[in-house]
């Protein structure tokens, strides 16, 4: 496809893209205008590079391995509840770190579920610390959301294809070489790419699944050299480093991910023929169990034991949810006015190495992003009345990749198919938003405005270090509950957290896919 | 219009403002959730004072750090003493003014700049009824059974952990190295922060967690549960305490100043151990909380100055992250 006029200008997008740099970048710039030079990388450290880069590439590959056939899976069949458990599925990605942690072991720890259940049947019990904990840990958050993502692209799938593999009577080998296995290679680089990134930055997960300091992360570093040591120029240093790990294999998996236009079908149901056969049907339960079994259980803990603490609940924390809410609407509103131009820059140029900059806002820590800031901020204005809208954006940046990895593909299908048509018709700028794009991709936006909502009410966020007593969030208020011996009671908070995060994704998610098909 | 509106209600809050003069106080965190000591130390200040009292919560340090000579305090409090170093360093506080001797503390207390408000031991935390044979001293925990779990904290990012590390140095000092390689079988894992240990041990996934020694305080009078002690060792236990300190350039003088000797008065002394889970600082025994005298406490206290502690800092991590690195 030659480049030519195209129905969005990038412009646009170019300054919503523009806008995410410089908003690091100053932040950066803050640091460092209160930086001294220091040390140079120690071999503690380039252990812990090490160790990061090992964890995250482990956790990013097995989670994909996981999501292909869970996805498949899904995608293949349709049953009562269906829609209920894929939402469901999504809850693990947007736990605080520490609820995800002890539902965890309450399920997989040396005196949990599966280990009391080994035990009875006079099994070995297994212990669940050390490199495979931190994956395993690592997969339950991130299986979620490359299933989310590959789903997603099987969907896109017409479902005239699968109906002309049918009537060619492909047999499903064929229909996997044909039909699968391109769509498989232009979504699975991205979204493993994308988990690699988030694993990269993990560090509370790491360290206490890992079993202690053979599990030390770089954000552990930069978290020791900004609030221990106070050292900025080594927490901006690390943060550097991170930053070109994160960004090196984003740029590399974007630019390695081929550009097929899928071309648009008719919009009809997709019926999968190839699949009707007892064992496919078999095979496609058994992942779809195995998989909700190892999501669901420690969510099931998590629920059990915040139903009990649901009572002791401080009144406070009613009002933290509220503020909560209201920062993760702004998240949405500054995530997609970020978002949809940036998906529709991208989407005109050939190659989708631009949407690397959609990463950095994740990459770059946050304490850094809103230490720098702070220092930005503080001889202009005070940052406290600032510091709920300055979490909100921090959301924002942090769900961006999440969102431009599930905008850019079908955007760039759109754009392909009707570019022809939206041409002869003069369909430009604003019209074509409004009549071509946004229908169209009515379903990826509600995803990705659920998505960040539900992100954002998770997020403790860079809130902990300016909050003041009335701008509290609710995982800052849950830290707080288990700060001060209140086990139960922040476990009551944990559930209304989750269920919170669970509703705006549903919310959102379903209006996107109001009179689709899922 | 809109202008005109924020314009009259700026003025308005301004006017409201110069009636009474206002305290800002910066605390930890936690200090102004409904359950902390905040809101009492408000309430009871305020009685006294004519004056509002305004919290600002945040990450003490690493706040006061960027804010330097911009800094609207005028009381800062829930300094630990491994921080005070680097409080001093920034010069932005003045001497506390108070009369050392009042304090009640296990060690003597000299500094002119940062006045304790309440303290507590590292020790470790057991359940009696799954641990019938707690260790009864430091030697005894590193000779147990390597099935006895136990969970700590990092010493990288938690004050508890750096707290332990010291503890281990002060008792076996060139020693530490093997006491760590000792205790590295038994140690089931080590986290960010103190919650997360200490939620695994209510959870049940270890025996013994690193806490203070006033842990049990919280399960007997706010749970009403006995179940939960503290090992004493007669080895001693490291201190740990919480202090206030006075800016020097603030705006209000007097009103700090009343506040610094309020942080000492019985009121707040009856208060502080109930509020915060710690003993307090300035109370003698006799006059505690009821049932406070019955907590299990060290006879030997051990201590590192300021610039001792410093000093001994990193070594101690590094040995610590040798041995459990292994």
């Amino acid at each position: 496809m030659a480049q030519r006029a195209q129905p969005i200008i990038g412009t646009t997008g170019i300054a919503a893209g523009g806008f995410v740099v410089v908003a690091v970048l100053l932040s950066f710039l803050g640091i460092g205008l209160r930086a001294e030079l220091g040390r140079g990388i120690e071999p503690a450290e380039w252990a812990a590079i090490r160790f990061t880069l090992q964890q995250a590439a482990l956790s990013a590959l097995i989670s994909v391995a996981c999501a292909i056939p869970l996805a498949r899976a899904l995608a293949r069949r349709r049953f009562v509840g269906r829609g209920v458990l894929i939402t469901l599925l999504g809850a693990p990605f947007i736990l605080p770190v520490i609820v995800a942690v002890l539902g965890l072991l309450t399920v997989f720890g040396r005196t949990g579920w599966v280990n009391t259940a080994f035990e009875a049947i006079g099994l070995p019990t297994l212990s669940i610390y050390g490199l495979h904990g931190v994956v395993l840990a690592h997969v339950f958050f991130n299986l979620p959301l490359a299933t989310r993502l590959l789903l997603q692209g099987w969907q896109s799938i017409p479902a005239e294809r699968f109906r002309l593999a049918a009537q060619l009577n492909l047999p499903p080998r064929m229909v996997r070489r044909t039909l699968e296995v391109p769509l498989l290679v232009q979504v699975v680089p991205g979204a493993a790419a994308l988990i690699f990134v988030i694993c990269l930055t993990s560090f509370a997960v790491a360290l206490t699944l890992g079993g202690g300091p053979r599990a030390t992360t770089i954000e552990l570093a930069i978290y020791q050299a900004f609030r221990f040591d106070f050292d900025l120029a080594r927490a901006a240093l690390l943060s550097f480093i991170q930053l070109f790990l994160a960004g090196s294999a984003a740029l590399v998996a974007l630019w390695v991910i081929p550009n097929i236009p899928l071309s648009a079908g008719l919009d009809r149901a997709v019926r999968r023929w190839d699949a009707r056969g007892g064992l496919q049907s078999a095979i496609d339960a058994c992942v779809i169990a195995l998989g909700s079994a190892f999501l669901l259980l420690p969510l099931f803990a998590i629920t059990l034991a915040g139903v009990q603490g649901l009572p002791q609940m401080p009144i406070g924390v009613w009002k933290t949810a509220g503020n909560s809410l209201g920062v993760a609407m702004l998240s949405i509103a500054l995530l997609l006015a970020i978002a949809l131009p940036m998906a529709g820059w991208i989407s005109t140029r050939r190659a989708g190495g631009a949407e690397a900059i959609g990463l950095i806002g994740l990459s770059a820590s946050p304490l850094m992003i809103g230490t720098g800031w702070f220092i930005l901020i503080n001889p202009i204005a005070d940052p406290v009345p600032l510091a709920l809208p300055v979490t909100a954006l921090i959301n924002a940046l942090m769900a961006l990749p999440f969102a431009l990895r599930i905008l850019v593909p079908p955007m760039r299908d759109v754009l392909t198919t009707y570019d022809r048509l939206s041409r002869s018709l003069g369909l430009n700028g604003w019209p074509a938003w409004r009549w071509l794009v946004l229908p169209r991709l009515r379903a990826q936006i509600g995803f990705t405005a659920g998505l960040t909502g539900a992100l954002s009410v998770g997020d403790l966020g860079v809130i902990a270090l300016f909050a003041d007593p009335d701008r509290a969030t609710l995982p800052l208020q849950m830290y707080r509950l288990m700060g001060a011996y209140r086990t139960e009671a922040a476990a009551g908070a944990a559930l209304l957290l989750l269920a919170m995060a669970l509703a705006l994704f549903w919310v959102f998610d379903k209006a996107g896919r109001w009179h689709a098909e899922a | 219009m809109r202008r005109t509106l924020l314009a009259t209600t700026l003025l308005l809050a301004s006017q409201a403002g110069a009636d009474t003069p206002v305290l800002t106080v910066y605390a930890g965190d936690y200090f102004t959730s409904e359950w902390g000591p905040g809101p009492m130390i408000e309430a009871g200040f305020e009685e006294t004072c004519d004056c509002d009292l305004q919290f600002a919560t945040g990450d003490l340090l690493p706040r006061l750090l960027l804010e330097g000579e911009r800094t609207k305090a005028d009381v800062v409090i829930g300094l630990t003493s491994d921080v005070t170093a680097k409080a001093r360093a920034t010069g932005l506080f003045a001497p506390h003014g108070q009369d050392n001797s009042a304090l009640t503390l296990p060690i003597e207390w000299t500094d002119d700049t940062f006045l304790p408000f309440n303290y507590g031991h590292t020790a470790f935390i057991y359940n009696e009824t799954t641990m019938d044979a707690p260790p009864a001293s430091f030697d005894a925990l590193l000779e147990m059974d390597d099935d006895v779990k136990l969970v700590i904290q990092d010493p990288r990012t938690s004050i508890s952990g750096l707290a332990l590390v010291l503890w281990v140095e002060a008792v076996y000092g060139e020693k530490s190295g093997e006491v760590w390689t000792k205790l590295a079988p038994k140690i089931l894992t080590v986290t960010k922060d103190w919650s997360a240990s200490y939620g695994m041990f209510t959870d049940g996934e270890v025996d013994m967690v690193l806490s203070y020694t006033t842990s049990p305080a919280y399960h007997m009078f706010a749970e009403e549960d006995f179940t939960k002690k503290a090992a004493i060792f007669p080895e001693g236990h490291y201190f740990m305490v919480e202090t206030v300190g006075k800016i020097a350039q603030t705006q209000e003088p007097e009103l700090a100043d009343a506040f610094m000797a309020y942080v000492l008065s019985q009121d707040f002394q009856q208060m502080i151990p109930t509020a915060n889970w710690s003993l307090p600082a300035a109370l003698p025994e006799d006059q505690w909380p009821e049932g406070w005298a019955q907590l299990a406490l060290p006879e030997k206290v051990l201590f590192y100055s300021e610039e001792e502690a410093e000093s001994r800092k990193d070594q101690a991590i590094e040995t610590w992250r040798n041995a459990l690195s292994q």
